[in-house]
């Protein structure tokens, strides 16, 4: 029992992190239709600048404030000179330009940075807690709390803020939401600012506990890719359930079966759900007008 | 003039000149080796591009079909006692096989979910190389025995020049064929409305299926010439990032064309070449470069290309 407490709550913290990847996702694809494959460079852009901020005597919490506002910055950026332009282009294009995007951040990362591994101090001292005969460490609750409040905020954005409806209203219809008057563009701008700066954090929040270094991204991107499909794109709730089942399927997977395959164990599963549900466990179902 | 350039089988005498005639150009054997490299991308490109850009259907997986073609000649003969040229065959025999059994499952999802679907399955067949060290040598890899054809060994740039070249000529040939034929039509019915082409009675399963064994088959074909020209094998070779470069080949040089696909080859096993000049901003150059042609070049360099000489020709 212990053991399975232990590999569930290593698989709640990692899942808890996909969660946010696959978050992202959503929210820039249901804004503007693009999978943005350099979701995974936010996470990386968050730990990699709080980490060198830190190292330049910049306190904690404002180099966390720092590394958010540079990856926004740069969430931005993405949207207004890489993606505004492409518009009306192809899937297929605008996936590569995200990975082109995802390639010439990490090479702007290695010059910035370096190639090194980095952690960044526990933010709750590393005494681990005892749970049950499980050991947590403090930064991993740190970590689900951190990635539950995210997805609390997120949504009374979304429900209760009029901006947040008037994205909602992008993602549903880009042409309907223009003629009562919101500002489309801007709403597609914002969602890839809010992707980024989730990013940001859930690249902060993990980082005392993975290590980052400027290529974590490319695996987290795959990851968190699928945990959004296993979950039904476009679907936010369905990204957090994906991330956290794709995090508890590796842990349990590296416990009980084969660490070596672990990734493998995930994706044999999200192979497995969608040949019996195509649309993800909690997307809907596709209808195509001829 | 247009109905010239619209001939599939142009590109095929295209290439077999360039394959002729570049060897006059190219005097040392550095480029040489690298027209060698792109003859062997494109042949996975020209594939894959029967794939996803006649087809419509993309695949994030390719690599692992490379990957089957690359361990086939290395495994086969140092494990096995096959032949390399055998070890070939059945490289490129299993990969269509493989291709066949999980694509009628894989191809029955669209768009991102088929996309997130041949990630996994690409993946998968990474890890096989990554972890089954006793028989791959696990992530370092393994050496690859020089193919032997009837006691002619084959090594050296040269002899795998004129192999890639007449590999490339012949496999634009066949797609050039598929694409003339009922089948390309049927593709490309598929590509514009895939409900359409169902309800015109067209069993879309069956021909999405014949354009993934082909290029599974192509790019398995392309990853034994690599790795036997290359003497030694990774796990790299079937990853992620491989299939990505793939993809970004076939849709650089332009979707549902096969001089394309060689020029989106050319394009990425060149440029590295070149930027390794500017060493540390070789990935930026090339992430750029991605951003910059597709936002400018939607379609891709060739169809781009072909649409302004269109205009100019009356």
């Amino acid at each position: 029992m212990a053991e399975f407490l232990q590999f569930a709550f290593s698989g709640l913290t990692v899942g808890a992190i996909y969660a946010l990847v696959a978050l992202g996702f959503t929210l820039i694809y249901n804004a503007s239709d693009v999978i943005n494959f350099a979701q995974g460079e936010f996470v990386m852009l968050g730990g990699m600048v709080t980490v060198f901020a830190l190292a330049a005597g910049v306190p904690l919490p404002l180099a966390a404030v720092v590394a958010v506002v540079i990856t926004v910055a740069i969430g931005l950026a993405l949207y207004r000179f890489a993606i505004e332009p492409a518009r009306g282009a192809s899937a297929v294009s605008l996936i590569i330009i995200t990975i082109g995007a995802s390639i010439l951040l990490r090479g702007l990362a290695s010059l910035a940075f370096d190639k090194n591994f980095h952690s960044l101090p526990s933010f709750a001292g590393s005494k681990p807690i005892m749970l049950g005969g499980a050991a947590v460490l403090p930064q991993s609750i740190i970590v689900l709390i951190g990635a539950g409040v995210i997805v609390l905020a997120l949504w009374l954005f979304m429900a209760r803020s009029l901006t947040g409806k008037a994205v909602a209203a992008t993602a549903a219809n880009r042409l309907a939401a223009r003629l009562v008057g919101i500002n489309t563009g801007a709403m597609v701008g914002l969602s890839f600012a809010v992707s980024a700066a989730i990013g940001a954090v859930g690249g902060i929040l993990a980082a005392p506990i993975t290590l980052t270094s400027y290529d974590v991204g490319t695996l987290l991107a795959l990851k968190g890719f699928a945990a959004a499909m296993l979950g039904g794109m476009g679907n936010p709730l369905g990204a957090v359930v994906g991330g956290l089942a794709v995090g508890l399927l590796e842990a349990f997977g590296a416990g009980y079966l084969s660490s070596s395959y672990k990734d493998a164990i995930a994706f044999i599963v999200i192979l497995a759900v969608l040949f019996v549900m195509p649309q993800g466990l909690l997307g809907r179902t596709h209808i195509e007008r001829v | 003039m247009r109905r010239f350039f619209a001939n599939p089988y142009l590109v095929v005498v295209a290439t077999a000149l360039a394959v002729l005639l570049l060897p006059l150009l190219l005097e040392s054997s550095f480029y040489l080796r690298i027209a060698t490299l792109v003859f062997i991308f494109s042949l996975a490109v020209v594939g894959l591009n029967l794939l996803m850009g006649f087809a419509g259907q993309v695949s994030l997986g390719h690599a692992g079909f490379f990957g089957i073609g690359a361990y086939a000649v290395a495994i086969g003969p140092t494990s096995l006692g096959v032949p390399s040229w055998l070890a070939l065959l059945a490289g490129a025999l299993g990969a269509g096989l493989i291709a066949f059994v999980i694509g009628r499952p894989i191809l029955r999802l669209r768009g991102h979910y088929l996309a997130v679907a041949t990630l996994g399955m690409g993946l998968l067949i990474a890890m096989v190389f990554n972890n089954e060290a006793a028989w791959t040598g696990g992530p370092d890899g393994m050496l690859v025995p020089q193919l032997d054809v009837a006691g002619w060994t084959v090594h050296g740039t040269h002899a795998w020049y004129w192999i890639a070249g007449v590999s490339l000529v012949i496999g634009t040939w066949i797609a050039a064929n598929v694409i003339a034929s009922p089948t390309g039509r049927t593709l490309r019915a598929i590509h514009d409305s895939e409900v359409a082409a169902r309800v015109l009675g067209v069993d879309v399963a069956h021909y999405k299926l014949i354009a993934f064994v082909l290029s599974a088959i192509y790019a398995a074909v392309a990853g034994s010439y690599l790795s036997l020209y290359d003497g030694l094998v990774t796990p790299t070779e079937a990853g992620f990032l491989r299939s990505i470069e793939f993809v970004t080949m076939a849709v650089l040089g332009g979707l549902g064309s096969v001089f394309g696909s060689i020029v989106g080859a050319a394009v990425l096993v060149v440029l590295p070449q070149v930027l390794t000049v500017f060493q540390d901003y070789e990935h930026i150059m090339l992430g750029l470069m991605m951003i910059v042609v597709m936002v400018f070049l939607p379609t891709g360099i060739v169809p781009a290309l072909a649409g302004v000489l269109q205009r100019r020709t009356p």
